[in-house]
């Protein structure tokens, strides 16, 4: 650890922290249908999709409305994207004549993206066409994106709304954010990445001759375009394999600093939107701060791990931290930094190879998985996933002291709790679930290429990711299987809708409640003591769930390898 | 669930040309015209042939060149479609080695490696960039202890004083960003390619 690392990761922060607030600001404004600055230009098109479509942008739905008509979206996107695949090898735009993508990855790949999951069981470069990355991807990476933040937003509504019967329309939040947030901001960052080295051509791939002589196919394509939607959408797909380790799609250290503010950009501006939402922006950076501090115990950790080096480096007296699966350019700290914050947000994208961490290293992307996503969390996705969570943390506190709950003036009910529970425990049924299944069955443990403890984290890992919808991966994992495309698959679609539909009733319910006036009795929700007990709730319910699992996997390996074992496949 | 088919139908078309066609389209084009040279993947040209990209690392093994980094990709058997065949820096196919850290093939790996380079040269330590590969295995860059690492192997093979190699080594180093960002580090391709030149003139 150097104090260079530190000041990058502060800056970091600082430049997260500094964008919160003027986000929020825009963003709120571009729900409530307020005046912008972009208003003259995107109003028309705006207005003309409405007409088209037959909307009433007035006309607001109640949760269940809201609910299907994001389900009826998803499942039309759903088949676009699948038949986009299955079809690539007879649509225009594919000068590397890459063939139809099998049954089993084109589900795989279409639940991914429409889930925001965006889990690479696909190679990029080496099976997709070019418009399967755009019209296949890059606009799914859009939608996914603007549904979680449609969704955010309907659930902030409820807490911000007195005996109401709507949470808003969720055709005009789709199109106001992908319209007035994503689109511009993408076209800003897709400019200033392809200024930092990003192709963006429609060109077919290079032939170079290398200076000894060799033939280099240099794949290239719209690379950036689908990159800047990829990070502020935190979609995390990649255009290369390889993902945001590739220098193609990270080319700097610059760079790579830029799309890591861009992960967390939206998600932590969200918070904000929140607080504005319900009258008080303290509120909203009560939640920021709970999330900045499991953030920075991450980063610490996973930084402190990597600087340390692996038993088989130091072994060797080879010195300088983990650089095995790490680019030069981005260095321990830009690695470790960037692994935090892709699992901390739902993103997903890798700029190093999380399978070859250190033990520690690689657990704290796990747990950050595991905690659901909440720490800033994928666009939108954090928010109400948090939210869930502070329903939870706002029950356990009312039990203590023998009271009603209530949050924001909103009384907490068995309704809400209920839901909320029900959003938090699906998810482990699906990573631990899952993770079971793949450890006793043939199919399953075909699959990792790592033996010992590593093996079973490869499995946990991949099916963490997919329930969390984040779609990073200890890629060692042979996961284009019909086996694991399927499991995955369906772990990706329980994790993205059983969490959605529970904070969307939970949205309706609450519209519905009256709000009561705060009283010398109420818990004041913006101040350290919510913090604390918030972080603590979260801490807690993740440990008791899924310590015995990293028990298993990277601390046994932690303790293993510390004592000099090694393990080889085979024996 | 049917009066939202209308809506959804035409919403998922509507904002599918947007994003998926006309704002990647835009972007090219804009690209092209401000940032051609980048938009096409940074592409490097000598004497009329393209010789690689300046941010895609090539595989180096003659003595006469500065080497990169081990490189995990692969590429499909020729022999058999459903295997793979060691292909150091393919550019078509990124991806790491994906080894654990306690993997006993990890370790089997570093010690052949790390005792080649020792026998190359004993005076400097062996740097951890030369025997650990990349994540993308087509890392352009290596650290400059490990450029320099090198000096005695290019510069006996290419019978020219080290002082000379070392001074082109020094000025090809590129720094952090404003003194913070990244690490330093030296671009491989760039500094065989200035090693040739000093051969020319």
């Amino acid at each position: 650890m150097t104090l260079l690392g530190w000041i990058q990761i502060a800056l970091f922060c600082a430049a997260v922290l500094a964008l919160a607030k003027p986000l929020g600001f825009y963003m709120a404004r571009v729900f409530d249908g307020e005046r912008t600055l972009l208003s003259p230009v995107l109003v028309p098109v705006e207005r003309a999709l409405y007409r088209l479509a037959g909307i009433d942008a007035r006309h607001e739905q109640g949760w269940l409305g809201y609910g299907l008509a994001m389900l009826a979206f998803h499942v039309l996107g759903f088949v676009l994207l699948y038949a986009v695949l299955r079809l690539q090898d007879l649509l225009p735009l594919n000068p590397a004549g890459q063939g139809a993508v099998a049954p089993d990855l084109a589900f795989n790949t279409a639940t991914s993206f429409v889930t925001n999951t965006n889990w690479q069981n696909y190679g990029g470069e080496s099976t997709l066409s070019y418009l399967s990355q755009m019209l296949g991807l890059t606009h799914q990476n859009f939608l996914s994106a603007a549904t979680g933040i449609a969704l955010a937003m309907a659930l902030v509504r409820g807490f911000a709304r007195s005996s109401a019967k709507t949470v808003g329309s969720f055709w005009v939040d789709l199109t106001r954010c992908t319209l007035y947030v994503l689109l511009p901001l993408c076209v800003i960052l897709a400019l200033f990445l392809v200024f930092q080295g990003m192709p963006q051509t429609l060109g077919p791939y290079v032939e170079a001759t290398t200076l000894e002589g060799v033939k280099q196919t240099i794949a290239v394509g719209p690379v950036a375009s689908q990159v800047a939607i990829k990070m502020l959408g935190t979609n995390g797909g990649g255009f290369f394999n390889a993902n945001a380790a590739h220098p193609f799609e990270n080319p700097t250290a610059l760079s790579n600093f830029v799309q890591m503010v861009a992960i967390f950009a939206l998600g932590a501006a969200m918070t904000n939107v929140f607080g504005r939402k319900v009258g008080d922006e303290r509120q909203g950076w009560a939640i920021l701060a709970a999330m900045g501090v499991m953030f920075l115990a991450g980063t610490v950790v996973t930084y402190w791990a990597e600087s340390a080096g692996s038993p088989v480096l130091n072994a060797l007296g080879l010195p300088g931290g983990n650089l095995e699966g790490k680019e030069i350019r981005f260095g321990i700290v830009g690695s470790a930094l960037f692994a935090v914050v892709t699992t901390a947000a739902s993103c997903g994208a890798v700029n190093a190879m999380h399978d070859a961490f250190t033990a520690l290293g690689g657990m704290i992307p796990m747990i950050n998985m595991q905690l659901g996503e909440i720490i800033v969390g994928g666009v939108g996705a954090g928010l109400y996933g948090m939210l869930v969570f502070v329903i939870v943390a706002i029950f356990v506190a009312g039990l203590m002291v023998g009271r009603t709950p209530e949050y924001l003036g909103k009384k907490i009910e068995a309704r809400e709790v209920k839901m909320a529970m029900l959003a938090v425990l699906c998810l482990p049924l699906m990573m631990l679930g899952f993770t079971a299944l793949a450890t006793v069955t043939a199919a399953g443990l075909a699959g990792p290429a790592n033996a010992g403890p590593h093996g079973f984290s490869e499995i946990l890992y991949a099916f963490t990711s997919a329930a969390a919808n984040n779609g990073s991966a200890f890629g060692g994992l042979s996961g284009n299987t019909p086996f694991y495309n399927t499991t995955l698959g369906f772990g990706m679609l329980v994790g993205r809708f059983f969490v959605i539909i529970p904070a969307l009733a939970i949205a309706g319910s609450l519209a519905g409640k009256a709000v009561l006036p705060a009283s010398a009795g109420t818990f004041p929700t913006h101040g350290g003591l919510f913090v604390g007990l918030l972080v603590g709730v979260i801490l807690i319910v993740g440990g008791l769930t899924f310590f015995p699992s990293l028990a298993l996997g990277p601390i046994v390996e932690h303790f293993a390898g510390s004592a000099g074992q090694t393990f080889a496949t085979g024996g | 669930m049917l009066s939202h088919l209308r809506p959804a139908l035409v919403l998922l078309v509507a904002l599918t040309a947007i994003t998926g066609l006309a704002y990647p389209l835009a972007i090219t084009g804009i690209a092209g015209a401000i940032f051609p040279a980048k938009a096409a993947g940074s592409l490097i040209e000598r004497d009329g042939t393209i010789v690689g990209s300046g941010l895609i690392g090539q595989s180096f093994s003659s003595e006469r060149y500065f080497h990169g980094r081990p490189s995990a990709t692969v590429a499909p058997d020729p022999a058999d479609a459903s295997k793979t065949v060691p292909a150091p820096y393919n550019a078509a196919n990124s991806g790491g080695a994906n080894l654990g850290p306690a993997s006993a093939a990890l370790a089997e790996r570093l010690k052949g490696d790390v005792a080649t380079l020792k026998a190359e040269n004993s005076a400097q330590p062996v740097p951890t960039d030369l025997v650990t590969t990349s994540g993308s295995g087509l890392d352009p860059d290596i650290s400059p202890e490990a450029a320099r690492f090198q000096i005695p192997r290019v510069a006996k093979a290419r019978s020219i004083a080290e002082e000379k190699v070392a001074a082109l080594v020094a000025s090809q180093v590129q720094g952090r960003w404003l003194g913070v960002l990244g690490e330093p580090r030296v671009n491989v391709l760039a500094l065989n390619l200035a090693l040739d030149d000093l051969a020319r003139k």
